[in-house]
């Protein structure tokens, strides 16, 4: 019996609503993009549907469903149909392994409850391998549309990947030698017992992981593979109605994990600011005090994707590449060497 | 179109990708026959006509004053421009001179209009690099212009601004102040896109080396306008061969050094900062008069013909008109700059990638609606 509630009732309650909760705030970052980029703008963005335009992700939703499904003539159905939740599912599993609070926050007759699915060991490489399976939905799809314009799409695709995912992988290792663990939930409790967190021992980590983060969930300034001026629309220029917004749903999805595990890795998850000076701990009483700081900081993240995406210029292919492999890589490299050397020294 | 089967690096054959008349990026109904190694362009050939309504034949059937609203359909977005030049080419012919008055006006309205177009420009080339809010910025501007049309003369885009001989309508009251109140406000406007784009380094790296011309290339292209100042040659009509009133007023003309992307972006910036110089001269010192000259009302040119350019936003327009002596040319001819402007894309967009391809179509600023006529 108590196998069953811990293994099977209380993660599928779980699952159920950080489901549900990831796919609202989904909704809700459509439109805050429209928002904020109205702001930056200078104009309003929706104002038409609900007050301040509140519900324009209901309509558009709306919309998408009831728009006519097109498969080209001479597309691969079969992958065609299924590119856009090979998409969708990697962004969404990710979530299983991201700590919104501790792991033992508290115990409901006798069975432990956290604010984190599972603690698994290895999270960080679960983060990563899953979250990589994302692309191969864009490949794909690119792919099975035969056409030409998404065709380059999915070849940008799979060059930016192979590019941006070396150099993500090694912008996290600095943080892994410090807190000596690959579990998200170990790692944040590491930011905690040494008393801050990891963005001030890993400021240059911190940076190429983020330049890295938007380059894997294609956000400006590197959305060269749905580049809408050069491409068209890129790889989804085929896409119609649902499937459309299966692909938006899935790159939404993908910009939260990336803010999740910036937060996570490198600003204390959900730990209070200065988590070491007692005097603020009554900031630790609000109620769901580490989901309201967990999210907060997400907030942040969020709000930067969008602040680029509105005031830079997008790069070009040869210049992303350019980027990746002689700036972003090396920088990552010589920061896991100086890391490594320096606790080695420091901690002997 | 079938293409030569050439084997390229991997052994993969080229492909072949028809860019537009549908595509967000060509500014119109332009079709670019890309042949492409992976993103690297081989060639690119243009494909035109999608938008001929056989304008200069218009110019045949019907009378010199019924033409002139056909040609705001020109380059829709420089109309006042259009109707400048056929208006001064046709003012030639007669051997008649606007009032001084009705030149200020005209000074004015096409100065303001070379800003609207510009900033069209500014925005529509920022967003095909991927900066969109450039885009709004520019439309904020542009609408104070527009205003300032529809204040005096009711339309927003086909403007039909001038009419053979002067101009039909006075300045409205306020326009003064409105015009005083935009140049003022412009120089602050100009630096903010600056700000989002010029010391950029995704800009720069996107501009710089782009779609380079020498200036020799470009003078035997027949390039004119800031593409052909983009590659430093000083060769501006409202200078070199003064029409209107330009002569009053002092502005200087910006040119570019490498002859890129960068620099006729640069030298359309600055183009249009002296436009806001010369309207807050012209606007200071607009002359008392009639507006219209003492003319027939039916317009007959004697035997003849004329070519008559003025510099437009976009380059050198010129009107070649033969008149047999009727009250309808017995031949219209425009030389668009656009269309000229043009044909140097082919040898612009060689060996660069597909990502160059739209920001060099947008460098040289073309309207298909000139082009196609």
């Amino acid at each position: 019996m108590d196998f069953a509630i811990d293994y099977i009732l209380i993660p599928f309650i779980k699952i159920f609503i950080v489901f549900n909760v990831v796919a609202g705030v989904v909704a809700l970052l459509t439109l805050a993009e429209r928002k904020v980029a109205a702001w930056i703008q200078v104009r309003l963005g929706p104002m038409r549907v609900g007050p301040y335009g509140i519900l324009q992700p209901l309509a558009d939703g709306i919309k998408l469903m009831l728009k006519e499904d097109i498969v080209p003539a001479g597309a691969d159905k079969w992958i065609f149909t299924l590119a856009p939740v090979i998409s969708l599912v990697p962004a969404f599993i990710v979530f299983a392994v991201i700590p919104f609070g501790p792991a033992d926050a508290f115990t409901i007759m006798g069975h432990k409850v956290g604010y984190v699915i599972t603690d698994l060991n290895i999270g960080v490489l679960y983060v990563l391998s899953i979250s990589s399976v994302s692309i191969l939905g864009i490949i794909l799809g690119g792919w099975a549309s035969n056409s030409k314009y998404p065709l380059l799409g999915a070849l940008r695709s799979a060059a930016q990947m192979v590019s941006y995912e070396v150099a993500l992988g090694f912008s996290i290792i600095g943080v892994l030698i410090l807190a000596g663990s690959l579990s998200l939930v170990k790692i944040v409790e590491a930011q905690k017992a040494a008393g801050y967190w990891y963005v001030f021992l890993q400021p240059l980590g911190f940076i190429l992981f983020f330049a890295c983060g938007i380059a894997e969930t294609n956000r400006a300034p590197f959305d060269l593979p749905e580049a809408e001026s050069e491409l068209v629309a890129g790889f989804h220029t085929e896409y119609s109605g649902f499937r459309f917004s299966i692909y938006f749903i899935a790159e939404y999805a993908s910009m939260i994990v990336v803010s999740c595990m910036a937060v996570t890795l490198f600003w204390g998850g959900w730990l209070r600011p200065f988590p070491n000076v007692h005097i603020l701990d009554f900031l630790d009483a609000i109620p769901l005090a580490p989901l309201f700081w967990f999210a907060a900081k997400v907030v942040v993240f969020i709000y930067a994707y969008l602040w680029f995406r509105w005031t830079w210029p997008r790069y070009r292919y040869d210049q992303l590449m350019k980027v990746g492999w002689q700036w972003l890589l090396p920088l990552a490299m010589a920061n896991v060497i100086v890391t490594a050397v320096l606790v080695l020294l420091l901690k002997g | 179109m079938s293409t030569k089967e050439e084997q390229t690096l991997f052994d993969a054959s080229e492909i072949t990708v028809s860019m537009g008349p549908q595509h967000p990026s060509t500014h119109g109904v332009l079709q670019v026959k890309l042949k492409l190694d992976g993103e690297r362009v081989i060639d690119a050939e243009c494909v035109i006509g999608y938008l001929h309504r056989g304008v200069e034949k218009l110019g045949e059937a019907q009378t010199y004053g019924q033409f002139v609203p056909t040609l705001d359909r020109m380059d829709y977005i420089a109309a006042v421009s259009n109707c400048l030049g056929y208006c001064e080419a046709v003012e030639k012919l007669l051997s008649v001179t606007a009032p001084p008055r009705a030149q200020y006006i005209r000074v004015i309205m096409t100065e303001l209009n070379r800003i609207s177009s510009h900033l069209l420009w500014l925005g529509t080339h920022a967003i095909d690099l991927g900066a969109v809010t450039v885009f709004l910025y520019c439309f904020r501007e542009r609408e104070e212009i527009l205003k300032i049309f529809e204040n005096y003369c009711g339309a927003r885009l086909t403007t039909h601004m001038f009419r053979i001989g002067g101009t039909q309508y006075e300045i409205y009251e306020g326009f003064q102040d409105q015009v005083r109140a935009f140049v003022k406000d412009f120089p602050k406007k100009a630096d903010e896109y600056e700000t989002l784009l010029t010391e950029n380094r995704i800009w720069i790296g996107r501009t710089r080396g782009v779609g380079v011309i020498s200036a020799k290339d470009a003078i035997d292209m027949g390039l004119s306008g800031p593409s052909l100042r983009g590659s430093g040659v000083e060769w501006d009509l409202r200078k070199a061969k003064p029409y209107a009133v330009y002569s009053d007023f002092q502005f200087d003309i910006p040119v570019g050094e490498h002859g890129d992307t960068y620099d006729r972006y640069m030298v359309r910036l600055e183009e249009m900062r002296q436009s806001a110089r010369i309207v807050g001269q012209a606007v200071e010192k607009i002359p008392d008069g009639p507006l219209m000259a003492k003319m027939s009302k039916i317009i007959k040119p004697p035997i003849g013909d004329i070519y008559h350019s003025i510099e437009a936003p976009k380059g050198e327009l010129g009107y070649y008109i033969v008149s047999d002596g009727s009250t309808q040319a017995y031949r219209t001819r425009v030389r668009p700059p656009s269309f000229v402007n043009l044909q140097s894309l082919k040898r612009m967009v060689a060996g660069h990638m597909v990502a160059d391809v739209v920001a060099i179509i947008g460098t040289l600023d073309i309207v298909l609606g000139e082009i196609d006529r």
